[in-house]
């Protein structure tokens, strides 16, 4: 019972997002209509990391907590690329996730969509020219919105994920 | 046709398959003619005997005497063959016939592979008359024949057993069945000596009317004896450990016909011994057989699914359902005793539904389980998968079977289950509150079986058929030739329209114990049309109809995708690769393996298992960081072979070991033998002459 | 306006009950959302799901056969032919004697049984683990189910629900009996462990390793995956309908009016809303059990069930 009582004292404590600086949000690909209206109000999300340093796992994982809650716009992450409609990508893609995030991509029903997080996605960031790195993101597979920041706060990622869907 | 045209017809097609396989040892005539002899006398034994159970119009049952009385005095005296004594023996008889015609059927692919390599003139002889004894058994109407044709089934599917006697578990398994045959014909022939009137003859009719006149305790002694020997041909637990090596060892369609009709058998020995001659007893005997039944019923299941080996763990499936069909049979006959009628014919009509059920699905499985063997030369699951896109047809059809055995409506497993449920649940209604308390224990076995044997056949069916082959046998499999497809149709049909056809089965069904040990007749009941067809199973508290739930599910499953075309629901699809967590590639090892999927279940009923692992690793020979393979043997406790057996086998040895200190080899001794012998009889016979 | 026959009110009911249970699935998120401090995904956010889903492409495995492709249909197929069987809104209806609360049970476990096929199909190995997990829950909780529906009978005197549900209308005395109440508790923990919930499963995980019933459709996507999942929803609205109709059954019309029906539908209403209360704090409240508890806590179960008869048998 404490657990109910202490529950019913906090209340809800998700906040509404913070209009944020408009540099960091890269839409490279405009998300055509037909998609936009399908994954407009449901999208379920795949996280890939495809050798990121996991500071950008730690923002992303605070979207699904209460104060950030990504459910309210209907997304829900998934722990399956077939049932995923996004995947959300991060790190400098090393040359051992290659495959791996090509397969996921594969393994994702159409229409999809692809979000890079983090600078590392965009540029490879700090990992820049390591011989560990095979490429940034949009080498491996096509990307729709670019997310910078390292690691980009989880209201930038929501951001980018809006943008994605045309919700801006 | 006639009753006697019928008789003859299954006897020329039994004995000109037999004389045909004489003749002909080799080749594709061999297989063909006695085949084709053995699919006739079955076709005539299903027509004889299935013409009796719905014959709507007349309730007589003329007794024609085939083989007719010998002259001879005593125990060898009474009727022959009798067609057809009851109804009873006329349900056997059609479930002879109707599993004999696709098993025979199975016969002329399956022995293709023999071609060659063996002769065939052994198995066609002895399928033959393997078929012809257990027709005649249910129509045996004396002691000396129907002891004639009981060992003459036993010898019959010994040697069929011993066909591909090369490997030594065969020559094991045989040595097994044979002893527990033996073993169960000493009390048999007990059970029956001690019924014997006074005047000696060993007609059945004789033999009633005796047994009224014996002391309860005299008719208890011969109840049990007669459990124990039919028991023990039926697979009941603790007699059951010659199935899972003998059904194994033999070709498949003679596992069929051994699991499908021949345990069969035993369960008309209880019913013939407790209701036709001892004409129903005391309470106990009902509870022995439903508490024999309902632990046959788990530990049948939960051996099965630790097996790996396809018909090792059939075989096992066939224990379970033997218990299945005793809780049906037990209840019965508990409720007999206690003065229930009509929820003794529920009981027992749960349990012959089931026999026939069983006859058609466990034959099924079986000769489904012969085409994978036949595809992938192993029985071992472990080295199958993928096999039903190679073996497309072997695999729905096991799949029917499978879906049957594990109780799924609206199948035929499915609505015996539930008319054992419904029997059990009336006995909520026995006087005796203390007996009635242990029907609930009874009905969580029987649920606790049936999913477990739903668990047991995910796994059975998914590790053989789905996935990816884990062989190169597997790979390289091909579908069963055309004669063996046929059969298994054949058979999954029959599963279909047995389900479906509940409202008919019924009541014919109840119509073979009526009259029997003082249960109601039932009159020649007409089954009138109404809309679903509903089962109307008096004494059942509750009412389904299997025909409108097979109707309904059909219709659904049509209606479905329209209503996806109707909606514009998205029909694109793309052929890609199993998610595997973005793995670079995948092999038949990263699948669930057989043992794996049973895994939990063994951890859970590790008390009765005591199950011990073996795990060695083989290092390579540069680094112990690298392993070059891994072996992992699970075991577990035989608890029967170990404890129970063995210890009696191991002593027998030891006795006959000694008792063979007589054969010195001595010449002298052996004389010494004959003559105290011959003074000893004379001195007998000087003492009784005086 | 014209009454209805049972027929119709046999169609409507199954297509309410189709319609209501993606709303009580998300009823049911909601309040979790609520019960975790956050805003949540609004009550409807199923409906938006399932509408996504039968627009998106399907994706099947090279390894996959005709089972994979055919196993959501026979899983829907048997989920909706149980929402015939269950009263939900009106007994007794015409479909009442072609199948009882055994039938019920078993068309459940043909739903599992091919979804557990589902999982082996395409060999992989979060697939077969599922299915192992599965029906292994599955097995283990069909005696619990057997015996609380055996305390049922014998006090209804009939497996049919619809007997059921007039026997304890015209006994209310009936519904307060020891036996009623401990057969509740053996059939809401069944509830739990059949359709995926915590403490046996949480139906929103991203472990493969703690999962059981999304291991087995991890492979699934787009139409089928709705389907799935549909069948899912909808068999946990058939629970709940079981859970109250049976065990407080006012409210259900046992007469075919517009009147009686719109009061069965309110009633229907508060029952779900309750009971969704009900699981989403009790779900809050407990973690979930490690595999090798989940056969422990069906033991308890099974044990409420055992007293449950006992004592049926004892007040009798």
């Amino acid at each position: 019972m404490g657990l109910l009582s202490k529950i019913f004292r906090t209340g809800i404590v998700t906040e509404a997002i913070p209009p944020g600086d408009p540099q960091i949000v890269h839409l490279v690909r405009e998300v055509d209509r037909r998609s936009r209206r399908l994954f407009g109000r449901a999208l379920g999300i795949r996280e890939v990391d495809a050798g990121s340093c996991n500071g950008c796992e730690i923002e992303i994982s605070g979207l699904m907590g209460p104060v950030y809650d990504s459910e309210r716009f209907g997304f829900h992450f998934v722990a399956s690329p077939r049932h995923a409609d996004l995947l959300l990508v991060t790190g400098p893609v090393t040359r051992n996730m290659e495959v791996p995030l090509r397969k996921t991509y594969e393994a994702t029903p159409s229409p999809k969509l692809v979000v890079a997080v983090g600078d590392c996605a965009h540029t490879c960031g700090v990992f820049k020219g390591s011989y560990a790195v095979a490429g940034s993101v949009d080498q491996i597979i096509p990307v729709d919105v670019f997310v910078d920041g390292c690691p980009p706060e989880p209201a930038d990622i929501l951001r980018g994920i809006l943008t994605a869907l045309g919700r801006s | 046709m006639t009753d006697l045209t019928l008789f003859t017809l299954m006897i020329g097609g039994y004995v000109g398959g037999a004389l045909a396989a004489c003749l002909f040892s080799r080749g594709a005539l061999a297989r063909w003619l006695a085949g084709v002899g053995a699919i006739t006398g079955g076709a005539a034994a299903l027509a004889l005997g299935g013409g009796k159970l719905f014959d709507w119009s007349s309730a007589s049952f003329t007794r024609i005497e085939v083989m007719g009385k010998t002259s001879i005095a005593g125990p060898l005296q009474g009727a022959g063959v009798v067609l057809i004594a009851h109804p009873l023996s006329a349900l056997f008889l059609a479930i002879v016939g109707a599993i004999a015609i696709p098993a025979a059927l199975y016969s002329i692919g399956y022995a293709r592979d023999w071609e060659g390599r063996r002769s065939l003139r052994t198995p066609g002889v002895m399928l033959n008359l393997f078929l012809l004894s257990m027709s005649l058994v249910p129509l045996a109407e004396s002691i000396f024949w129907f002891v004639l044709f009981w060992e003459g089934m036993a010898i019959s599917s010994y040697l069929l057993v011993m066909t591909e006697a090369d490997e030594p578990e065969t020559v094991s398994a045989g040595n097994w069945y044979l002893g527990m045959t033996q073993f169960g014909l000493g009390f048999i022939l007990a059970a029956f000596f001690l019924l014997l009137p006074p005047d000696g003859s060993g007609d059945f009719t004789a033999l009633a009317k005796h047994a009224a006149t014996l002391s309860p305790g005299l008719k208890s002694l011969v109840f049990v004896l007669a459990l124990v020997g039919f028991g023990a041909k039926a697979g009941l637990v603790p007699l059951h450990v010659w199935l899972p090596s003998a059904h194994p060892a033999a070709p498949s369609h003679v596992s069929a016909l051994m699991s499908g009709v021949m345990i069969k058998l035993g369960v008309y020995g209880v019913l013939l011994f407790g209701l036709r001659l001892l004409g129903g007893g005391p309470a106990w005997w009902g509870g022995l057989v439903l508490a024999l039944g309902a632990v046959s019923a788990l530990l049948g299941v939960l051996y099965a699914l630790m097996e790996h080996d396809l018909k090792r763990l059939l075989a096992y499936h066939s224990i379970e359902n033997i218990g299945i069909i005793f809780i049906g049979v037990g209840a019965g006959m508990m409720f007999l005793s206690y003065g229930l009628p009509a929820l003794a014919v529920l009981g027992f009509v749960g349990g012959l539904y089931h026999t026939i059920n069983h006859a058609c699905f466990k034959g099924l499985l079986f000769l489904g389980a012969g085409s994978v063997l036949h595809a992938t030369h192993t029985r071992n699951m472990e080295e199958m998968g993928g096999l039903i896109k190679r073996m497309p047809r072997t695999a729905l059809f096991f799949l029917v079977g499978a879906a049957a055995i594990s109780a799924l409506p609206p199948l035929n497993g499915f609505v015996s289950e539930w008319v054992v449920f419904q029997a059990l649940l009336g006995g909520a209604t026995i006087p005796k509150r203390e007996v009635a308390v242990l029907m609930p224990v009874a009905v969580a076995m029987l649920a606790l079986a049936s999913g477990l044997a739903a668990a047991c056949f995910v796994k059975a069916f998914g590790i053989t058929f789905l996935g990816i082959a884990r062989s190169h046998e597997a790979e390289q499999a091909h579908e069963a030739p055309a004669s063996m497809q046929v059969a298994m149709a054949a058979l999954a049909l029959a599963c279909v329209v047995l389900g479906a056809a509940a409202y008919a089965m019924v009541p014919a069904l109840a119509r073979v114990v009526g009259g029997l040990a003082g249960l109601p007749p039932a009159s020649a009941v007409t089954v009138g049309w109404s809309l679903g067809m509903p089962l109307s199973a008096p004494g059942a508290v509750g009412q389904i109809s299997p025909l409108s739930i097979l109707l309904g599910l059909v219709v659904l499953l049509a209606a479905i995708p329209m209503a996806l075309w109707l909606f514009r629901a998205s029909r694109a699809l793309r052929v890609s690769d199993t998610w595997g967590c973005g793995r670079i590639a995948q092999t038949p090892r990263m699948q669930y393996t057989a043992a794996a999927f049973a895994e939990p279940l063994r951890r859970i009923f590790a008390a009765l298992y005591r199950p011990t692992e073996d795990v060695s690793i083989d290092f390579h020979p540069e680094s112990r960081y690298f392993v070059q393979s891994i072996a992992y043997r699970a075991h577990i406790i035989p608890w029967f072979e170990r404890y129970l057996y063995d210890p009696v086998i191991d002593r027998v040895i030891a006795w006959a070991a000694r008792v063979r200190a007589i054969q010195s080899g001595s010449l002298h001794a052996y004389l010494t033998y004959l003559v105290a012998a011959l003074v000893i009889m004379l001195g007998l016979l000087m003492l009784w002459g005086s | 306006m014209p009454l209805p026959t049972g027929y119709t009110v046999a169609i409507a009911q199954t297509a309410l009950a189709l319609l209501l249970a993606p709303g009580l699935v998300g009823l049911i998120r909601w309040l979790k959302a609520r019960l975790q401090n956050r805003r949540g995904a609004p009550v409807w956010q199923p409906y938006l799901e399932l509408r996504k889903l039968f627009a998106k492409e399907v994706v099947v495995s090279s390894n996959a056969s005709w089972l994979f492709r055919a196993a959501p249909f026979v899983v829907f197929a048997s989920t909706v032919a149980v929402a015939f069987l269950v009263p939900v809104l009106a007994v007794p209806l015409p479909f009442d004697s072609v199948g009882d609360l055994l039938v019920v049970v078993y068309l459940l476990l043909l739903g599992t049984f091919f979804l557990a096929l589902a999982g082996l199909d395409p060999g992989s190995a979060f697939g077969g683990m599922g299915s192992s997990r599965e029906m292994t829950v599955a097995a283990l909780s069909e005696p619990t189910v057997a015996l609380a529906i055996f305390a049922l009978a014998l006090g209804a005197g009939s497996t049919n629900l619809g007997q059921i549900v007039a026997r304890t209308m015209a006994d209310p005395a009936a519904a307060v009996s020891p036996g009623y109440l401990l057969a509740f508790g053996a059939l809401f923990v069944v509830t739990l462990a059949e359709n995926g919930r915590l403490p046996v499963d949480n139906p929103a995980t991203h472990l493969e390793l703690t999962m059981i019933h999304e291991a087995m459709i991890l492979e699934y996507s787009g139409r089928y995956l709705a389907l799935i999942e549909w069948s899912a929803w909808l068999k946990v609205l058939l629970f709940f309908s079981l859970l109250g109709n049976l065990f407080v059954p006012w409210g259900v019309a046992t007469v075919l009016t517009w009147a009686a029906l719109g009061w069965a539908l309110a009633t229907l209403l508060a029952k779900l809303v309750v009971l969704a209360v009900a699981l989403a704090v009790f779900e809050t409240r407990v973690a979930k059990l490690r595999l090798f508890r989940v056969p422990e806590l069906l033991a308890v179960s099974f044990v409420l069930a055992v007293l449950a008869i006992t004592v049926s048998f004892l007040v009798r």
